[in-house]
C-alpha cells in the first residue's frame, strides 16, 4: 500500500504550517500530562455520557465513543476550498432530487440509467410530482470526506437521510476548551458553537409558505431506544424546540398538531430523525409504531415541512454516488470541485469482471449498506474471506460497488505507545435553507484507532477528534 | 409543554413519592412487629402493611403467607410487583430518561444515581440490618430528588406538574393508611383496645413521619382522634389530606394563571379542598370515618383522572 499522507508532517516530513503550534506544543508537553488529560477527557465524557447520553444498560460506559485529545487542524485556505466543494455538491444533490421527482431530465438525457432510480428501494414513488418548499430536499447533509495528499479530497459518501454525529462535533470542542484552554489560545480557531442557531434558522426558513407567524419547529425522534437518542435530546435542548415522538403528534384535516398541556398546537417544520420507512404507517411500513398516521398526507398538502424531505435516500445510494461527477456537470455545468473515489459498479459486466480480477486490492461495499458492515477490504482480508466474498458478489453483483483502497491521510493521535499517526476522515454538516447554505467550519473527524486500520466507524473501533479550522 | 413531558414529570414524582411511602410503611411495620405481643395485640402487622400498600390481591397471588420475609421482598424488591420500591425507581428513571431535557442536572443526577445504586442491592439484602439501611437509603433518595427539584427547577408548568404528582400520591398514601387503620382511630376504641393501641398509633404517625409533629401540635400524649385530626385536617402537617389539597389547588392555580384559563381540574380540586376545610373531626366521626376516607380516596383518584384528561393526554 502507498504510504499515507500525514496531515502534520506532510509528504516531506517537515511540519505543515497549520500544525506549527501543535507540533511545538506536542514537543513541550510531557507525555504523562497528555496521558492525564486523556483520562480526564474520558472522565468528562463518561459524566456527560451518564448524565446526558442515557445509554440505558449496564454497558453504558463501553458504548461511549473514544475521544482523542489531539485536534485535527485545517488551514483557512483548505477549508474554503472544501466549503466551495461541499456547497456545489449539495446543490447538485438537491437539483438531482428535484429532477428525479419532477421532470426527470437527467434520465431522459441518459446520464443516469432509469432502472437505477426506479428499481431502487430508496426511491419513493409517493414523492413523484410532489413539490417541496423552495425545492429543498436535503436540509441537513453529512458529506464524508477523505484526503489522500496535500491537495486531493475525495467524497467517500453522501449522507442525505438523517446524518448523525453533529453532537460529537459540538461536545468535542467543549471538552477541548475545558481541557486545553492554553493550547486553544495559541490558535485562532473558527467557532462551531453556533451550529444549533444555524440549524434552527435553516429549519425555520423552509416552513410552509402559508405560515405567517413564527414557525413551530419540532425534532421527531424514534425514542429512547434509538442509538442516537442522546443526540436527538441534545439537539432539541440546544435548539430550544420540543423533542417529540410519533405519539406526541397527530394529524387533523391535513394539519399536524402536537399534544401539549394547553391543547393541540400546530407544527410547521419537523426535523425528523426517523427513516422514511417508519414515518407514516398509512403510507409506508404499516407496522411502524414510531411514526404519525396521516403525516404524509399533511406533507403532500404542503401544510408541514419535513427535513429532510421524504425520498432523499435515492441521492445517497452508493450506486447513484458513482454518477455524481456527471450529475454535478449536468445540473451546474461545472467540474466537480470534490472528487469522487473512482468506483466500479458491479451491476455492469465489464466493471464486475475487473473487480473479480482485482479483489485483493479493492474495497467492495454493499450499495445500501452503512456503518462499515458487509464490506470487504481486499488488502487486509484473508484469502478465504476474499473467496467467500467473491461468491457473494457473483450471486448478486447489483448490490455491490468497488473502489480502490485509498491511503487515507493520517493525523497524530494519542495511543497506548504515545503519539502516532492514525487514519482519519471528516464529516462536515451542510445546511441548506431558503436563503442560503450554511456550513459550520470543521465537522466531525473520525479516526481509526487501530494501527493501519482504515475503518473509522464508531461501531468498529473508531474514535473522534476535535476539528480545528484556522482563521486566515 | 408537551403533554407527554408533563405526564412523565408527574409520574416521575409520583413514583419517587410512592417508593418513600413504601419504605416508611416497611420501617414502621418492622418496629411494630418487633414489639412483644403484649404491646401490640395479635394482629398480623405484615398483612396490614400489604393492605396499606394497596396491593393485597397481587401479594396473595404470589405468596400464601404474609410474613416479614415475603412482605419485605414483595414491597421492596420484587420485580413482579409493579408497585415495589424497585419497580417505582425503575419507572421513575425511565420516565426521567424520556424527559431528560426537562429535568435539571441535579434532578437527573439524583434519580439516575438512585437507579445505579439500586443495582447494588441485587436481589435483596441478606440481613435485617441491611434492610434497615436500604429503607433509610430509599427515604434519603426521595429527599434528594425532592430537594433538587425544589431547589433547581424553573418555576413553570414543568415544576407545577411535577409537584402535582407528589401531592396526589401523598394524599393517596395518607388516605390508605387511614383506610386500613381507621378502626384504631375511632374514639370509642379507647375502651376496646386500651393501651394496646398506643404503639399502633405511634406506628401510623411514624409511617407519615409525623410522630414528633404530633407532640408539637397537640402537646399531649397520643389520642386516636387527634391522630386522625392531624392526618386529615391539619394544614400545617405536610402529609395531611388538607395540606396536600392546599398544595394541589395552589399548583393548579399556577398552571391556570400561566395558561390563562381554568378548567374542570381546578374546580374539582377547589371542591375537595373546601370540603376538607369545612370538616370537623366530630362530624367525620359521626358520619363514619371509614366512609369519609373511602370517599376521599375515590375523589382523589378522580382528581388524578381530571388532571390527566385536562393536561396530560
Amino acid at each position: 500500500m502507498v504510504a499515507a499522507f500525514d496531515e502534520m508532517k506532510g509528504a516531506d516530513g517537515g511540519v505543515r504550517p497549520a500544525y506549527g503550534e501543535l507540533a511545538r506544543w506536542l514537543d513541550e508537553v510531557p507525555p504523562d500530562v497528555l496521558d492525564y488529560r486523556r483520562r480526564e477527557a474520558e472522565l468528562l465524557f463518561r459524566r456527560i455520557g451518564i448524565t446526558f447520553a442515557v445509554y440505558g444498560e449496564a454497558d453504558a460506559q463501553e458504548r461511549l465513543i473514544p475521544f482523542d485529545v489531539i485536534p485535527r487542524i485545517m488551514s483557512g485556505t483548505e477549508w474554503r476550498f472544501l466549503e466551495k466543494g461541499l456547497t456545489q455538491r449539495v446543490k447538485a444533490l438537491n437539483l438531482f432530487l428535484k429532477d428525479i421527482y419532477g421532470a426527470r431530465e437527467i434520465l431522459r438525457a441518459g446520464v443516469v440509467p432509469d432502472d437505477l432510480v426506479f428499481r431502487n428501494p430508496a426511491f419513493r414513488p409517493e414523492m413523484s410530482g410532489q413539490r417541496v418548499p423552495y425545492d429543498i430536499y436535503i436540509h441537513v447533509a453529512g458529506i464524508d470526506i477523505v484526503r489522500v495528499d496535500a491537495d486531493t479530497f475525495y467524497v467517500l459518501e453522501d449522507n442525505a437521510r438523517t446524518p448523525s454525529g453533529v453532537s460529537y462535533m459540538l461536545e468535542n470542542r467543549e471538552i477541548m476548551m475545558r481541557l486545553f484552554p492554553e493550547l486553544l489560545a495559541r490558535h485562532r480557531i473558527a467557532p462551531v458553537e453556533n451550529y444549533p442557531d444555524e440549524l434552527l434558522a435553516t429549519l425555520k426558513s423552509v416552513a410552509p409558505t402559508a405560515v405567517a407567524r413564527d414557525p413551530t419547529v419540532v425534532l421527531l425522534t424514534p425514542g429512547v431506544y434509538n442509538s442516537a437518542y442522546y443526540e436527538h435530546s441534545f439537539l432539541a435542548d440546544k435548539l430550544g424546540v420540543e423533542l417529540v415522538e410519533g405519539r406526541d403528534l397527530f394529524v387533523k384535516d391535513e394539519f399536524v398538531y402536537m399534544r401539549t398541556t394547553q391543547g393541540p398546537r400546530r407544527v410547521d417544520v419537523i426535523y425528523r430523525r426517523i427513516d422514511d420507512d417508519f414515518i407514516d404507517p398509512l403510507t409506508f411500513r404499516p407496522d411502524s409504531a414510531l411514526g404519525v398516521a396521516g403525516l404524509m398526507s399533511a406533507y403532500q398538502s404542503g401544510n408541514v415541512t419535513l427535513a429532510n424531505a421524504v425520498g432523499t435516500g435515492i441521492a445517497d445510494d452508493k450506486a447513484v454516488y458513482s454518477f455524481m461527477p456527471a450529475i454535478v456537470k449536468f445540473y451546474l455545468g461545472e467540474e466537480p470541485l470534490l472528487k469522487n473515489v473512482p468506483t466500479w459498479r458491479c451491476r455492469e459486466p465489464e466493471h464486475l469482471a475487473y473487480v473479480l480480477d482485482h479483489l485483493p486490492e479493492l474495497v467492495v461495499k454493499e450499495v445500501h449498506g452503512s456503518g462499515g458492515y458487509g464490506m470487504l477490504i481486499g488488502p487486509a482480508a484473508s484469502k478465504i474471506a476474499i473467496e467467500q466474498f467473491r461468491a457473494k458478489l457473483k450471486s448478486a453483483p447489483k448490490n455491490f460497488i468497488a473502489q480502490p483502497t485509498l491511503a487515507l491521510s493520517t493525523c497524530p493521535t494519542c495511543v497506548e505507545q504515545g503519539v502516532a499517526p492514525r487514519h482519519v476522515d471528516l464529516r462536515p454538516f451542510v445546511l441548506t435553507g431558503r436563503d442560503r447554505t450554511r456550513i459550520v467550519p470543521g465537522g466531525l473527524t473520525r479516526v481509526a484507532l487501530k494501527q493501519g486500520s482504515l475503518v473509522v466507524n464508531s461501531s468498529q473501533g473508531g474514535g473522534t477528534k476535535d476539528t480545528w479550522v484556522l482563521d486566515g | 409543554m408537551l403533554s407527554r413531558t408533563a405526564d412523565n414529570l408527574y409520574w416521575l414524582s409520583r413514583y419517587v413519592e410512592r417508593a418513600e411511602y413504601l419504605a416508611r410503611i416497611l420501617d414502621a411495620t418492622q418496629r411494630l412487629s418487633a414489639l412483644p405481643l403484649a404491646y401490640v395485640g395479635s394482629s398480623n402487622e405484615w398483612e396490614s402493611a400489604v393492605l396499606t400498600a394497596g396491593c393485597a390481591n397481587a401479594f396473595f397471588k404470589a405468596y400464601d403467607e404474609a410474613n416479614e420475609e415475603n412482605v419485605t421482598d414483595f414491597l421492596a424488591f420484587s420485580t413482579a410487583n409493579s408497585s415495589s420500591i424497585r419497580s417505582c425507581f425503575e419507572m421513575a428513571r425511565s420516565n426521567a430518561r424520556a424527559v431528560r431535557t426537562a429535568l435539571t442536572m441535579e434532578m437527573w443526577d439524583a434519580i439516575n444515581g438512585t437507579w445505579l445504586e439500586l443495582k447494588r442491592y441485587g436481589n435483596g439484602p441478606a440481613s435485617r440490618e441491611e434492610v434497615s439501611r436500604f429503607l433509610r437509603w430509599v427515604q434519603e433518595s426521595s429527599l434528594r430528588y425532592d430537594g433538587s427539584a425544589y431547589r433547581t427547577m424553573l418555576r413553570n408548568d414543568a415544576y407545577w406538574f411535577s409537584r402535582l404528582g407528589v401531592y396526589l400520591e401523598r394524599a393517596d398514601n395518607t388516605a390508605r393508611i387511614l383506610d386500613v387503620k381507621y378502626h384504631l382511630l375511632l374514639p370509642d376504641n379507647e375502651r376496646v383496645g386500651g393501651p394496646l393501641d398506643y404503639f399502633q398509633w405511634a406506628a401510623i404517625l411514624r409511617s407519615v413521619s409525623a410522630l414528633t409533629a404530633y407532640h408539637w401540635v397537640y402537646r399531649e400524649s397520643l389520642q386516636p382522634w387527634l391522630v386522625a385530626d392531624l392526618l386529615i385536617l391539619k394544614e400545617e402537617m405536610p402529609r395531611s389530606l388538607a395540606s396536600c389539597y392546599e398544595a394541589v389547588v395552589r399548583n393548579l392555580d399556577q398552571v391556570a394563571g400561566a395558561y390563562g384559563r381554568q378548567g374542570p381540574a381546578q374546580r374539582q380540586a377547589r371542591g375537595i379542598r373546601a370540603r376538607l376545610q369545612n370538616s370537623k373531626m366530630d362530624g367525620i366521626f359521626q358520619r363514619g370515618l371509614h366512609e369519609y376516607i373511602g370517599e376521599f380516596i375515590t375523589e382523589n383518584n378522580r382528581m388524578g383522572a381530571a388532571i390527566t384528561e385536562q393536561f396530560l393526554l
